[in-house]
């Protein structure tokens, strides 16, 4: 392999887990657009997507398109359950309660991920039987093409809701002001349990689709949880498009450094720009008007 | 069309109103004035249904509302403008009117042709449709918040100290509307600190006291009461409703 090949094949992995840190970091942005609350249990949404679709496809052996739309689903009412059974009931709580409490969350999952799957990493076949072919001598795998094109297709419908749906706006109204909201009518707890939903789902989805090219098992959901973490801060919180830059820029880092200078310092990376972030701007690099104008 | 009987309403311990009856008829400007920390914001909000009252009862034409969530209350045709604005900063002109019209939203045609005739109203609000609301200046927000707030179709429009916060002519300008809002068959009722302002465009008042009605009457003898004018119409309070 010369050069060039190389360089290549790190930029297609870098971007290829980019795009699932940008689909975490929108998970985190939804939620926190509506209630301003960070869920740390976004991650545990990828990993439950990527084991139940496990179950699906390698246990029940349903096709791709029944399991996919079935694990999307069971995910998606976690995501609702975690709404109506650990944040609604708190009367009156404050931000930092239902963060920590998303925590909680967070580990109640893995450890039931844990109970059910083991410790053991799952495979999933790849969704499209095609070989991997090659592009200036690069190998490319075709799933990689499946992550960026779902990738594509989640940012694009998640923009159109935001900005042209009456939900939409009444969801980003929501994180605004929740009292002039429901002045206007608005169900705000329906909004909240709805970004819980889409959340869930949107984890799910990149569970599902990285999972045939990274494996997945019950303890990834914190690391997957910082790094998408990491690009929504990075892209500015509350910014879809800024999440979707910055998770792409977090992924190619990290893989170009892991080619070029050690695997071992790959984690570490998606830290570091986190706490150079909040060091010199913490208000994010990509995010336009609207997020200068939230509370923090 | 509203009416209140000895509502009481408690921040935990705190017994913020102490039984507060008042009316408010079809037509009508009726104001509530009151210094700081009088109960004023916490009377609308209960009204509103975003604070539920321990004791006492609200009807709104006749039908019970003390115990409806606040979204069903403006279904009802109760809209609130309230204290501060609280304007939807992140999110552009346009989308915070048709947020005025969420509980009404299946009708979108009558959402467009209300955008329309509101803005053809106030221009000001047609040059800054896909501006963010949080960068409009004070009375622009004021006059988006009368206007989030006339999306929803009220029968009765609550205003919390829409002068806050503005300059003399502005809190002319908008005292203006709500004349004209009257003008329409719109009912008001108008809390504000500007006491004198308020009881010159009103029909009646009602004087808040820590918690309490201690007076209530027509603005002619309101104006004229020797404790009002102590009190709330001070020397060198100033005038802004004077042509
Ligand atoms: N959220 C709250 N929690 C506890 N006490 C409150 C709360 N809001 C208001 N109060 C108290 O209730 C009383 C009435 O407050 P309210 O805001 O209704 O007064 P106001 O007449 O609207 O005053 P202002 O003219 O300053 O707007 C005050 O003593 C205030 O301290
Ligand atoms: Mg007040």
């Amino acid at each position: 392999m010369n050069d060039t090949a190389q360089l290549v094949q790190y930029i297609l992995t870098g971007i290829t887990v980019g795009a699932i840190y940008a689909l975490v970091g929108l998970g985190y942005n939804i939620i926190y657009n509506v209630t301003e609350v960070i869920n740390f249990a976004q991650g545990e949404f990828v990993v439950l997507g990527g084991l139940v679709m496990v179950f699906m496809t390698n246990t029940l052996h349903l096709s791709l398109p029944v399991g996919f739309f079935l694990t999307v689903s069971v995910v998606t009412i976690l995501g609702a359950l975690m709404d109506k059974l650990t944040i609604e009931p708190i009367k009156d709580a404050n931000v930092l309660t239902l963060i920590i409490i998303t925590i909680a969350v967070s580990i109640i999952f893995r450890g039931l991920a844990m109970l059910i799957w083991g410790r053991d990493p799952y495979a999933l076949p790849a969704f499209s039987k095609a070989p991997p072919f090659t592009l200036f001598h690069a190998i490319i795998q075709p799933q990689a093409l499946w992550v960026l094109g779902i990738t594509t297709i989640v940012v694009i419908l998640l923009s159109l809701f935001f900005r042209f749906t009456m939900m939409g706006k009444a969801m980003l109204a929501c994180a605004d002001s929740p009292e002039a909201s429901r002045l206007m009518g608005i169900p705000v707890k329906k909004m909240v349990l709805i970004s819980f939903v889409l959340s869930a789902a949107i984890g799910a989805v990149a569970g599902i689709v990285i999972t045939p090219i990274s494996l997945m098992e019950y303890d990834r959901g914190a690391l997957l949880g910082l790094k998408g973490f990491g690009a929504s801060i990075l892209g500015g919180l509350g910014s879809f498009s800024g999440a979707v830059i910055a998770g792409l820029i977090l992924g190619l880092i990290e893989s170009l450094c892991a080619g070029y200078v050690s695997s071992g310092y790959k984690d570490a990376i998606a830290l570091i720009v986190l706490l150079l972030v909040l060091f010199v701007k913490p208000s994010g690099f990509f995010a336009g008007k609207r997020a200068s104008l939230k509370k923090f | 069309m509203l009416f209140l009987r000895s509502v009481h309403t408690y921040y935990d311990s705190i017994h913020a109103l102490k039984g507060i009856s008042l009316h408010v008829k079809e037509g009508e400007i009726v104001t509530l004035i009151g210094a700081n920390g009088a109960g004023k914001t916490t009377l609308l909000k209960t009204i509103c249904g975003l604070i539920k009252p321990r004791k006492g009862s609200i009807q709104f034409y006749g039908e019970d509302i003390t115990n409806l969530p606040a979204e069903s209350i403006v279904r009802r045709g109760i809209s609130l403008v309230p204290e501060g604005r609280m304007v939807f900063s992140t999110l552009s002109v346009e989308a915070n009117l048709e947020m005025g019209a969420f509980s009404r939203r299946k009708d979108k045609n009558q959402m467009k042709r209300d955008i329309k005739n509101l803005t053809s109203r106030f221009p000001i609000l047609k040059e800054r449709m896909n501006q963010l609301a949080g960068t409009l200046s004070g009375g622009e927000q004021q006059i988006l918040a009368i206007c989030r707030a006339l999306m929803a179709h009220p029968k009765l429009l609550i205003f919390d100290e829409p002068s806050m916060g503005l300059s003399p002519i502005l809190t002319k300008e908008i005292f203006k509307v709500i004349v004209g809002l009257r003008k329409e068959g719109r009912t008001i009722l108008l809390v504000e600190q500007n006491a004198r302002a308020a009881l010159q465009i009103a029909d009646r008042g009602y004087v808040l006291e820590t918690g309490k009605i201690i007076l209530e009457g027509d603005t002619e003898y309101l104006l004229n009461h020797k404790e009002i004018q102590r009190a709330y119409l001070g020397k060198g309070y100033r005038e802004v409703w004077e042509e």
